[in-house]
This record gives structure tokens, C-alpha cells and sequence, in this order.
């Protein structure tokens, strides 16, 4: 009734090729992101943005950076934790070696580097493809966190090997450290992402993103209809890791404050992140939000219902947490395995037939 | 609907509650994850504490305690979510039960004034209190159960010149920190140090225990936690490594740990800064007010344990604080700076600990200003399979200060720097 095309003009080719083209999908885009930067910023508390939403806004940027890599161009990682660490490691000395240096081109100089080392390891999937890939940036994971735990120059010869985030401010107002508003620090997360969603989308709609795809859907192939196999792969590994070396700098600077390498850059984050995009949907923008969405906030509501709203001693409550987030796991993997943005685009086609499907 | 009615009428209640001015305190807690066996008995011994002084003595001062408990499985991130969720509740005081959470807390603790107290854990140098204002780490910290480990070998061996001493460390914050010190230790002894890191979760170390055989060293200290003591212990025996040569640091002297090893544990040796054993006269009171009357937080199989008593030591800092700040601010109704207070006039005496129930649980100590570490006196415990329990085999050893004491102050002085922390003047 209302989810329709019709009566919506397009008049030229830019109104053509839009990202939402139909006018309720935009009004609500536009909606949520009014709420997103005016409202939110308004009633946020400490908790929220430490528990709940920093968080999202975090993963949801790794989840991007690896849905470019595996849901666009093909390529299994498994060495996501590891690039977050070259981000988050990055971000320190760079925060410690030049304290003037606005926090805003830290994180983005982090995913540069992260970029260039991503690229590094990159180069075995011109050669090797698929389960052996994924084995190969599996090394790259052990490989980076050993690194970061080995040279005590990574972490400025602290004798605990942690490193601890120091206060930085964007416009005279702090961002990062733990005298930063919860406010700033979220406004901060989002505009980045807002920033690196953005550039996501037009990327993987455009010639680069095609020629990733063409990658994807039959390598052969697409090298002789004439896609360089070496750029395409190359620049999807390289644009990833930059989108995960960013996850990793806010994921340290903001949202912790302190990390120490082998706990949060292990093998468990990258197993999460990938577990995100499968459950979002590969090849998905809007997937890698919904399945960042899922794997952050539903333990979390699932602890304030079991906990906070049946008062279940906190350890049986841990353990079904697990059992329950597995298995729903499993449940959208059978009912939907190509994730929730598949549901989504289900719900769409429904909609626009509604209330007369045929 | 009748259900949603009393969920939320718990609910409407909780927040009732939470808004009288009772005494919160927080129970960071591990019951899941690789490192549970050893996050049961000390929250255990902590729950059972505070239930004993609520059910006993109607909580302190006649002020209830509430304990707000929060499940992060040894797993920093949510550790430190915790930490803010603590915060929220309006807990008087920290307890993380993990160095690795410690470090990630202690900017935020010190911008928000709520105290931590980490017992034999965290990080050494927040005994400087003219530094780290909210953080405390008394009886004991790293650094003199380092110099009362090379101390006793000393002790055995009578010189330490051209000994060799092994480290076989979990690669963590926790495992890191014993380092400078030992360094520093060796130069003055003349004795050669090796390092044999163990990453999380350590139940893979034959490689390791190979090379510590090659390279023979004379001792080897230990300073594990979780699956990895009973694995080192494990595979110590398995490269024939003499374990009356082992000497653990108390994270890694667990009865768990070492009963698994059964006879062949005998004589392993592990520093502690407190007794052991459930020959206390509390426990007359434990039994009838809590296990007896079915309020113990676990199945009550673990009491008495080195974690267990751990937890209940814990629990009795963080409540003798919460009675100094009552007295110093002349309220019942404390907030978290009073309760910072508190601690920075903590005094456990000898009669203080009789009254309490616990005779020659603790050397004595008091914290002050400058001082948040306490006394630092450590002993040396031997494990008896026979008797399947713990012996205190040395005195309490007073640290030596002469080496530790520059340390912290050198660390403490590098925090201050990257933080832009000015020190207080301590009178």
C-alpha cells in the first residue's frame, strides 16, 4: 500500500540509480538517521553506550570490512582479529608518537597501515583459493597477535604488553580515554561509520565492486571477460583490512581503552566478525549491520532478561546464553542460510505486493 | 501476565531497593570460561562472607549489603562492560579478580573515584598511592611474591651466583608482571634468568617443558592460572623435572590444581600472603548461619581452599573499609569517595582479625595515602600429598623494599606521565 514504486518520479539517472528507491525505504533512512545523530546523542548514558551501542558501531564496521573481502569478492579471512590488532596497535603509537595529531587522521592513517599489511597477506589468494585461503590468513592471525606480544616496541616496553588508550579531543570535546563523554564518544563511532558505510555502498555498486563480484561468482571467467584477478583481489583485501584496521583503532580507543593483544585480538574475534556476515548475509551491506546488531545485542538482552529480569544466578544464565545465541545460529542458518538481509529482502518483495499478493 | 505482573513487580522492587541507600558492593565474577574452577571458590568465599555479616549482624553497621553480581568468564571486554554496569548500580567498590580487567579499568576508576581493590593481583605499582588515588592492592603485590620466591631459593641454595632460574609464565598482563623485578633481582644475585611464555590456555606445553629440560635450570617458578598449573605440574613430571623445585606464585597454588597431579605433587611449593585451612573460628559461624542454613552461594565443597579463603579475605577488606569510612565520615550512608576513604585508613590488626574470627589469617598492615599496598609480607607454603593439603614452611618474609620500592615508583611515575596525572602530596 504504502512500500511501492509507484508515484514515486524519477526523472533523470542519478534518481535512477539511487540506493533506496523507494520513497518509504528513504523516508525511513533518513529517519534513522535523524534519531541516529540528534536524538540519540541527546539521551544516551554510560551504559548504553559502553554496553550497547559503541559496540554496534564497532563491529558493524569490521563486519563491513569483511563482507567487502568475503561476501563481495569471494575471499574467505579468517585473520580478521589479527588486522583489528594492526589497527588498534597502529592507532597507539601513532597516539603516542604524535599527540598533536588530530584523533580523526589517527584512525584513518591506522587503516592505511592496516590496509598495506592487509595487501601483504593478500597476495598467497592470487595463487590459493578457498579452504586453503582461509588456512593462510588463519597464519596471518597467529602470525600478527604473536608479533604484537613479542616486540616490546609495539606496545612502548610497558611490562604488562598492554596498551592503554591516552585522551584525545576532536573540537576541544574528549573522545577518546575515561573522561570522554558518552555523547562524543558515540557521535565519533558514527560519524566514521556513517562515513565508511557510505563509501562501502557506492564502492560495491560501482566498477570496482563489480569486478569483485565477477571474482566471486567464477574467477576464469571473469579474468577473461577482462578483470585483473591481481587488482580486484588485491584491492578488495586492501580496502577491507583498511575497514577492519579502523574497526580495530576505535574498537581500542574508544570502546576499551585498554587492550592487551592475545585477549582482544584472539582467534575468537575473527571467528565472531565472520559469523556476523554469515548470519547478516554475505554480499549485504544492510547484512553486515543486521548481523552486528544480532551478535552484540542479543547476549546482552538475553543477560538483562535472565538476570536483571528473572534474578537467575549470573553463572546458569552465562551458560544458557551461549546454548541460546548458538542455537539461534543454527535456526537462521537452516531457515534463511543467506543470512538476515535475505529475510529482508523477502519482507520487501512481501510488502510491495501487500495487501493483494498473487 | 501473571508472570510479566511479578517480573515487573520484582522489577518496580529492585528499584526500590536500589534506591534505598544500602551498601552495594560489586562481584565481578568468573563461574564460566576456561578459568572457572578457580573464579567459583573465591567468589564463593566472598558471597558467603558478606551473607554470613548480613544474616549474623544484619549486614554493617546496620546498614544491609547487597551484592550486585556480574558474569564476565575471565574475558577482559566484558570485564570492563562490567565495570560500567557496577557503576550504574551505584557498587561502592571494585573487585575485578583479574589483572587483565584491572588495567583496563584503573583510568576509568580514577576518573570516576570509585576504589578497586585487587588483592595479590592487578597492577604492582598502585601501591603507589600518591599516583593511583582509587586503586588499592594490599596485602601483597607481584613484585614481592617474585622477591619471596628468589628469596627462599636463596635461602636453600645459599648463593645464587651462576644458579639458573626458570620463569614459565601464562602470556598475559598477569604473567608479564613479575619480570622487572626478577631482572633486577638477577643482576644483583648474579643468577641467569630464563623465560618460558605460556599463552592462554596453556594446556599445550610438552614443546616448552622440552626446551626448560634441555636448557636445566636449577629452579623454576611458576606463575600460571587456570588448566595451565596442573598441565606444568603435568608435564614437569612427565621431563623429569625434581617438583620440591617448582615454586609457585598464589594464583598458582589452587588444591585443584594440585590434587590432580595425586602423590607425585608432593613437595611443590607455592607463595601465599595468607592461611589456608577452615581451622578459623568464623567457620563455626559460616556453618551455622550460611551452610547450614542453605544460604551458600556454591555446593560448600570448596571451603577452606586457598581460593576460598582468598575470596573471604576480599570480602573482609572491602567490609573493615566500608566500617572505617562509617567511622571517619560519621554516616551509615556511604558513597564511593567515602568508601576511597575508607580504604586509604584501612588498620588490620592482630585484635581486629581475632574479633572477626580469623587469628593469624593475615600478617597485620595498614594502608595510608602514599601507601596502598600494605605490609607485602609473604610466606612460602609446601604441598603435602599425603595429607592432601598445604604447610606453611617459611615465615613471613618482610619484602625488601630497597629494590621493589624505586620500581613502583618509576612505573608509577611513567602511568602519571602518559596520563597527564599529577602526584598528590601526601602528608
Amino acid at each position: 500500500m504504502f512500500y511501492r514504486e509507484a508515484g514515486d518520479f524519477k526523472t533523470n539517472y542519478a534518481d535512477d540509480s539511487q540506493t533506496f528507491p523507494i520513497a518509504f525505504d528513504r523516508k525511513a533512512y533518513y529517519a534513522a538517521m535523524f534519531v541516529a545523530f540528534c536524538v540519540i546523542p541527546l539521551v544516551i548514558n554510560s551504559y548504553w553506550e559502553k554496553s550497547v551501542l559503541v559496540p554496534f558501531l564497532v563491529w558493524s564496521i569490521a563486519a563491513l570490512g569483511l563482507n567487502i573481502l568475503t561476501g563481495y569478492c569471494g575471499q574467505v579471512s579468517l585473520g580478521t582479529g589479527g588486522f583489528m590488532a594492526v589497527g588498534a596497535f597502529a592507532a597507539y603509537k601513532l597516539m603516542t608518537a604524535f599527540p598533536e595529531l588530530n584523533i580523526f587522521f589517527v584512525v584513518f592513517l591506522s587503516g592505511g597501515i592496516t590496509a598495506l599489511v592487509g595487501i601483504a597477506f593478500g597476495l598467497p589468494s592470487l595463487r590459493i583459493k578457498g579452504f586453503y585461503l582461509a588456512v593462510a590468513t588463519l597464519a596471518a592471525q597467529f602470525f600478527l597477535v604473536w608479533l604484537f606480544n613479542k616486540v616490546p616496541w609495539f606496545y612502548n616496553y610497558s611490562a604488562s604488553g598492554q596498551i592503554t588508550a591516552p585522551e584525545r579531543t576532536v573540537f576541544g570535546v574528549i573522545v577518546t580515554g575515561p573522561n570522554a563523554p558518552s555523547w562524543a564518544t558515540y557521535l565519533f563511532c558514527l560519524t566514521i561509520l556513517f562515513l565508511l558505510a557510505w563509501g562501502a555502498r557506492n564502492l560495491t555498486r560501482g566498477r570496482i565492486g563489480r569486478s569483485w563480484m565477477a571474482i566471486r561468482d567464477m574467477d576464469i571467467a571473469a579474468e577473461i571477460i577482462g578483470v585483473d584477478p591481481l587488482k580486484a583481489k588485491l584491492s578488495a583485501f586492501g580496502v577491507s583490512s583498511f575497514y577492519i584496521g579502523v574497526a580495530g583503532a576505535l574498537f581500542f580507543a574508544s570502546y576499551l581503552g585498554a587492550a592487551e593483544v592475545t585477549e582482544a585480538f584472539g582467534i575468537n574475534q575473527s571467528f565472531l566478525v565472520l559469523f556476523m556476515i554469515i548470519i547478516g548475509g554475505l554480499g549485504s551491506i544492510f547484512g553486515s549491520f543486521a548481523g552486528a546488531a544480532f551478535m552484540v545485542l542479543m547476549p546482552v538482552a538475553l543477560k538483562n532478561l535472565l538476570v536483571g529480569g528473572l534474578g537467575w544466578p549470573t553463572d546458569i544464565a552465562a551458560h544458557l546464553e551461549l546454548t541460546i545465541v548458538g542455537a539461534l545460529i543454527i535456526f537462521f542458518l537452516i531457515v534463511e542460510p543467506h543470512g538476515l538481509a535475505q529475510l529482508w529482502r523477502l519482507t520487501k518483495e512481501k510488502l510491495r505486493l501487500w495487501p493483494f499478493p498473487y | 501476565m501473571y508472570r510479566a505482573l511479578t517480573v515487573s513487580l520484582a522489577l518496580a522492587l529492585g528499584c526500590v531497593s536500589a534506591a534505598r541507600a544500602d551498601i552495594v558492593l560489586a562481584d565481578l565474577s568468573y563461574r564460566t570460561g576456561p578459568y572457572a574452577n578457580n573464579g567459583i571458590p573465591s567468589s564463593d568465599g566472598f558471597n558467603d562472607y558478606i551473607t554470613l555479616l548480613n544474616e549474623r549482624d544484619g549486614g554493617i553497621e546496620g546498614e544491609k549489603i547487597r551484592v550486585v553480581p556480574c558474569e564476565f568468564g575471565y574475558n577482559t571486554q566484558k570485564g570492563v562492560e562490567c565495570y560500567d554496569k557496577m557503576k550504574a548500580a551505584g557498587a561502592l567498590s571494585i573487585q575485578p579478580l583479574s589483572t587483565g580487567v584491572t588495567y583496563g579499568i584503573i583510568p576509568k576508576s580514577m576518573a570516576d573515584g570509585i576504589p578497586v581493590l585487587t588483592t595479590g593481583y592487578g597492577r604492582t605499582s598502585a601501591a603507589d598511592g600518591e599516583v593511583f588515588s582509587t586503586i588499592f592492592n594490599p596485602p601483597a603485590n607481584y613484585w614481592q611474591a617474585a622477591d619471596a620466591q628468589i628469596r627462599f631459593i636463596k635461602e636453600q641454595e645459599g648463593s645464587l651466583r651462576g644458579k639458573k632460574i626458570a620463569l614459565v609464565y601464562h602470556n598475559s598482563p598477569y604473567g608479564k608482571e613479575p619480570i622487572p623485578t626478577l631482572e633486577a633481582l638477577a643482576r644483583r644475585e648474579g643468577f641467569e634468568l630464563q623465560f618460558y611464555p605460556i599463552d592462554h590456555p596453556g594446556a599445550e606445553q610438552a614443546a616448552d617443558w622440552d626446551k626448560l629440560k634441555a636448557a636445566a635450570p636449577d629452579w623454576v617458578l611458576l606463575w600460571g592460572w587456570g588448566v595451565m598449573n596442573p598441565t606444568a605440574l603435568r608435564e614437569a613430571r612427565r621431563v623429569k623435572f625434581p617438583i620440591d623445585h617448582i615454586i609457585g606464585v598464589w594464583w598458582s597454588a589452587n588444591e585443584t590444581d594440585v590434587k590432580s597431579i595425586g602423590r607425585r605433587a608432593n613437595g611443590y611449593k607455592a607463595v601465599n600472603f595468607h592461611a589456608v585451612g577452615t581451622e578459623f573460628r568464623i567457620y563455626n559461624d559460616m556453618n551455622e548461619y550460611v551452610y547450614f542454613a542453605g544460604k551458600a552461594r556454591g555446593e560448600a565443597d570448596n571451603l577452606g581452599t586457598v581460593l576460598y579463603n582468598r575470596g573471604i579475605l576480599t570480602a573482609i577488606l572491602v567490609t573493615e573499609a566500608a566500617r572505617t569510612a562509617m567511622k571517619i565520615h560519621g554516616t551509615t550512608k556511604l558513597t564511593p569517595q567515602m568508601m576511597r576513604d575508607g580504604f586509604e585508613n584501612l588498620n588490620i590488626t592482630e585484635e581486629r582479625m581475632a574479633e572477626i574470627g580469623m587469628e593469624g589469617f593475615v600478617p597485620p598492615f595498614s594502608l595510608s595515602c602514599a601507601n596502598h599496598g600494605g605490609s607485602g609480607r609473604v610466606t612460602v607454603n609446601e604441598w603435602d600429598a599425603r595429607l592432601r593439603g598445604w604447610r606453611q614452611i617459611a615465615d613471613y618474609y618482610e619484602p625488601d623494599m630497597s629494590i621493589i620500592g624505586p620500581m613502583i615508583k618509576a612505573d608509577a611515575d611513567k602511568f602519571a606521565k602518559e596520563n597527564g596525572i599529577k602526584r598528590r602530596k601526601c602528608r
